[in-house]
């Protein structure tokens, strides 16, 4: 067991924990971060992807106790400072980008890291980022719209109905 | 600026999913995510490695010795009946000693943390008397392995005599693969003990009453002990429809064992391990047809996997036999399912449950039938249409509202069919390493369980003295928006706004012997029984402010957020304020039976769906045929959900359904071993579609000028399952591609999923 330090969403947490502590367990269940999902343990679906020193990391497969000292957001750290949806959140609820729901807390972080190095990606650049980020309800067709219409790009233009 | 003379959520809006700020947020509940009871337990199961045998020595002294371990379950612990079979067929034991599959559960462990659970499970020592297994339908069927459960046949005519009369005769076989669910959110149930014999249970789940009963049998105690709730599942597709009975009777014993609270969660590949996929099928078919492309006779075989026990193997096989006409008449007709017992996984519920196995077999004998006659499969498709005088199904079902005629020309012409096949049949022509192939096929859906009397469903529906209204039905959100659109009835029904109805979980306390929320019914069903419920309510009122206002009862009316008695306008929570006041009941249980279906299995006649639902889809591909990978390059889809509930949520279900069928068709391969063991277990190995799979032009269309001609909801239709078949498209025109090489003087038989290995595989064999 160690102390570990993360700055999560803005606030200062500390907890003991152990060298095999994933940053998933640490987050859901150390920090009643519930957002954050876990859907295949093995960092193949993309559920669980937050952002650490503002990177996209499938947080089932980090450890805790490496990241001390990070800067770590979650899903729940995405809404705008008076409390209303972040731009991103507010595209996915307006394009319908969701379905069971399962999948969008990673859906919504990874777009977010996305975003802050590639503000205007082509459909084809999107497709090809969300690809560690699995989704089985939607067809992926009104997540992709919602990442455009959150880059501030005319959803109209891309091939959909 | 809100509508006065509107309200906002009324059916057949595009409003949002009703948890989509939650999602977005965060927010969203799901069962791992609700707060654990103080000194809760986790389980694990310990399973078989080996594919069948006895267990001789079950030495569990190293589980129970482990840090941590509270309790150790195996057959010996279960007080009630050691069985979750769905069917009552008493062949599917929670725990074993006589193992039919690789990964079958033996017993659990129950410890202080799942970390515990799962490293003691590990500790078991298990002797085995092997025997030998059969994992696939040719390995069962050599060894004289029996069927799960009775088969069916459907017959009309007398096939074997058209057949030996028919000018064309072409015998074949298919193979096509099976499925995993792949739902994001795993299976997990949460058993909470309470006094007496009470248990409650939340999980992820289609079908709450079954878990309850489940349970309940489990445990030996009767139903009324047993509570099962969920508020929303992440993905269901039909693997929550009956394989969370494991997880829920597992966390419910450990539960009454310890008298604590259990939380059982497997990981993704123990999931995989132990719950029953889509079955896959070994289809040979028998097929006559005439110069004009006519079909005069079919006789077919549907042999399916169906795993060590029967689970819903035998409902699923029938199904694919209802739909191995798809929308063709066939004047002669022979069909017979084949549901064998394998030593894998029970396969079991999964979108289209069977259907679409069926479908893909006319869509094979289609394609038999245009490559012998060197025609575009679509003339033929249209030759065969069922059409006044040829409108009886194999189960001697009339269809009464076909359009699909009209539905098919249309989308001929928006996806540009005829031009663009020339211009593919020109591209292939010049000879290059990249082949075209593109098709057009339709879809023809039947709706109703088959099980006629899963066909009901209710709700509780209370109206506070504030005006504001709680909604719970039957159903179980899964995604699919079901909630929004029973919401949206209610709405309507009252006219009010959809912010004033909140919905809440699925709990069998509320709404008991529900249905499971399958065969595409959830709305057809439950937006029935929500709108029943709603205009008990509504009469009553009605009568009320009749006889307070001294008006005649057709002077009330319901107008947005408001009503009019007479010449009165009363703002609707006015006007329930007064209605309590009056001491009117403001609370109703509602219920809805599907009318008019029927069904004789032992004659297999009678009219077990209530309508159909259709769709077409144009999908063109690219094939390369030196790696055997394939490209969608466009796709046309033109579906029908009556006049729909709610357009957006609607979209998106044709628009998931359409990927997840590709996907079956194309990428997802399962793989057992010879030992046995299931090798695609994760995503790392089974491939569902990703974002850049998709088809590179998407246009999805509903039919807007579909009504649904019998009396559903609101004139919708259902739409789940039927879009999970129009991907079939891409398949084949993976198949013309593939033909291509030999110049399409041969049907390509592709069987599924037509991976690169396939594809490529087919391409050396055409080329001789």
């Amino acid at each position: 067991m160690g102390k570990v330090t993360m700055t999560v969403n803005g606030r200062a947490r500390s907890a003991e924990v152990e060298g095999r502590t994933l940053l998933s367990s640490f987050l859901r269940d150390g920090l009643e971060l519930t957002g954050t999902h876990v859907g295949c343990d093995t960092s193949q679906c993309g559920a669980c992807v937050v952002l650490v020193n503002g990177q996209a990391v499938k947080s089932c497969t980090a450890f805790a106790a490496d990241l001390d000292g990070a800067e770590v957001t979650t899903v729940e750290g995405m809404a705008n400072p008076d409390g209303s949806l972040g731009r991103i959140q507010q595209a996915f609820q307006d394009y319908h980008g969701l379905q069971c729901g399962y999948c969008t807390p990673g859906m919504v972080m990874s777009t977010a890291a996305l975003l802050a190095e590639n503000p205007k990606p082509t459909e084809e650049e999107v497709r090809h980022y969300l690809e560690g980020n699995i989704c089985r309800c939607t067809g992926y067709q009104n997540i992709v719209r919602a990442v455009m219409a959150a880059s501030g790009q005319d959803v109209g233009a891309l091939a959909a109905e | 600026m809100k509508d006065e003379g509107r309200i906002t959520g009324a059916a057949h809006d595009s409003v949002i999913h009703d948890s989509a700020i939650k999602h977005v947020t965060g927010r969203a509940e799901y069962t791992d995510d609700i707060t654990e009871p103080v000194g809760c337990l986790h389980a694990y199961i310990g399973t078989a490695t080996v594919a069948k045998g006895r267990v001789t020595a079950l030495d569990l002294s190293a589980v129970r010795a482990a840090p941590g371990v509270v309790a150790v379950l195996t057959e010996e612990d279960i007080p009630g009946h050691n069985d979750i079979s769905p069917t009552g067929l008493n062949d599917e034991p929670i725990f074993t000693r006589d193992v039919q599959f690789h990964g079958q559960p033996l017993f659990a462990v129950v410890a202080e943390s799942r970390d515990m659970a799962r490293r003691a499970c590990t500790l078991a020592k298990v002797s085995y008397d092997r025997a030998d297994h059969a994992t696939d339908i040719d390995a069962a069927e050599a060894a004289g392995y029996p069927d799960v459960t009775a088969p069916l046949t459907l017959a009309r005519g007398d096939a074997a005599r058209a057949l030996a009369k028919a000018q064309h005769r072409i015998q074949g076989r298919m193979r096509v693969g099976g499925q995993d669910h792949m739902y994001l959110e795993g299976q997990i149930a949460l058993a909470i003990p309470g006094e007496d014999d009470e248990m409650t249970v939340f999980a992820s789940t289609q079908h709450p009453s079954e878990a309850q009963h489940m349970v309940a049998h489990a445990l030996g105690v009767p139903a009324n002990a047993v509570v099962v709730n969920v508020r929303r599942m992440g993905g269901g597709f039909g693997g929550k429809e009956t394989q969370m009975n494991l997880f829920c009777t597992v966390a419910a014993l450990a539960a009454r064992a310890t008298g604590r609270a259990v939380k059982l969660r497997p990981d993704r590949d123990q999931d995989m391990e132990i719950t029953g996929k889509r079955h896959d099928f070994r289809i040979d078919y028998d097929l006559g047809f005439d110069d004009s492309g006519r079909i005069l006779a079919v006789d077919g075989l549907f042999a399916a996997r169906c795993g060590w026990s029967a689970d819903l193997s035998g409902p699923v096989t029938d199904r694919a036999l209802f739909h191995a006409d798809n929308a063709y008449f066939y004047p002669d007709v022979r069909l017979r399912s084949r549901p064998i017992q394998t030593n894998t996984v029970s396969n079991t519920a999964f979108r289209g449950f069977g259907g679409p196995q069926g479908l893909i077999a006319a869509e094979r004998m289609i394609e038999e039938i245009a490559y012998k006659l060197g025609r575009d499969p679509l003339e033929v498709r249209r030759a065969n249409f069922y059409r006044e005088g040829a409108d009886v199904t194999p189960y001697h079902q009339q269809v009464t509202d076909n359009i699909l005629t009209r539905l098919v020309d249309e989308l001929e012409v928006s996806s540009d069919y005829q031009a663009r096949r020339k211009k593919v049949l020109d591209f292939n022509a010049k000879g290059g390493v990249i082949r075209k192939g593109i098709a057009l096929t339709p879809v023809k859906f039947g709706i109703s369980f088959t099980a006629t009397w899963y066909n009901q469903a209710g709700a509780l529906l209370h109206v506070y003295s504030d005006g504001s209204i709680h909604l719970n039905h039957g159903g179980t959100e899964m995604g699919q928006g079901l909630f929004t659109k029973v919401a949206q009835v209610v709405a309507e029904a009252f006219q009010v706004d959809l912010s004033r109805i909140k919905i809440t979980k699925t709990t069998t306390e509320k709404v008991p012997n529900t249905s499971a929320t399958a065969a595409s019914s959830g709305s057809d069903l439950n937006g029935m029984a929500a709108l029943n419920a709603a205009e008990q309510i509504k009469a009553r009122l009605v009568a009320f402010a009749a006889e307070k206002w001294g008006v005649a009862e057709d002077a009330v009316q319901f107008l947005p957020g408001r009503v009019a008695v007479g010449a009165d306008i009363v703002p609707w929570d006015d006007f329930i304020k007064s209605a309590y006041m009056a001491r009117v009941q403001l609370s109703a249980a509602g219920f809805y039976k599907t009318p008019e279906i029927h069904w004789d299995r032992a004659k297999g006649q009678g009219r077990p769906f209530y309508y159909y639902a259709y769709g077409a889809a144009c999908s063109e591909v690219s094939i390369d045929t030196l790696t055997g990978e394939t490209r969608v390059d466009r796709v046309d889809v033109l579906h029908d959900v009556g006049r729909s509930l709610n357009p957006a949520l609607d979209l998106g279900q044709v628009e998931g359904a359409f990927v997840q069928g590709m996907g079956w068709l194309t990428s997802e391969e399962l793989v057992w071993d010879d030992a046995g063991r299931l090798r695609t277990h994760a995503p790392s190995t089974y491939k569902i579609p990703l974002a850049s799979d998709r088809p590179r032009i998407f246009n999805v269309a509903l039919a807007e000028w579909s009504v649904n001609p019998e009396r559903t909801i609101k004139r919708s239709k259902a739409v789940g399952e039927p879009p999970f078949m129009l991907p079939v498209s891409v398949f084949e025109a993976i198949g013309m591609a593939v033909a291509s090489v030999a110049d399409y003087r041969e049907c390509p038989r592709l069987d599924a999923p037509a991976t690169p290995e396939r594809v490529l595989m087919a391409v050396e064999r055409l080329r001789g």
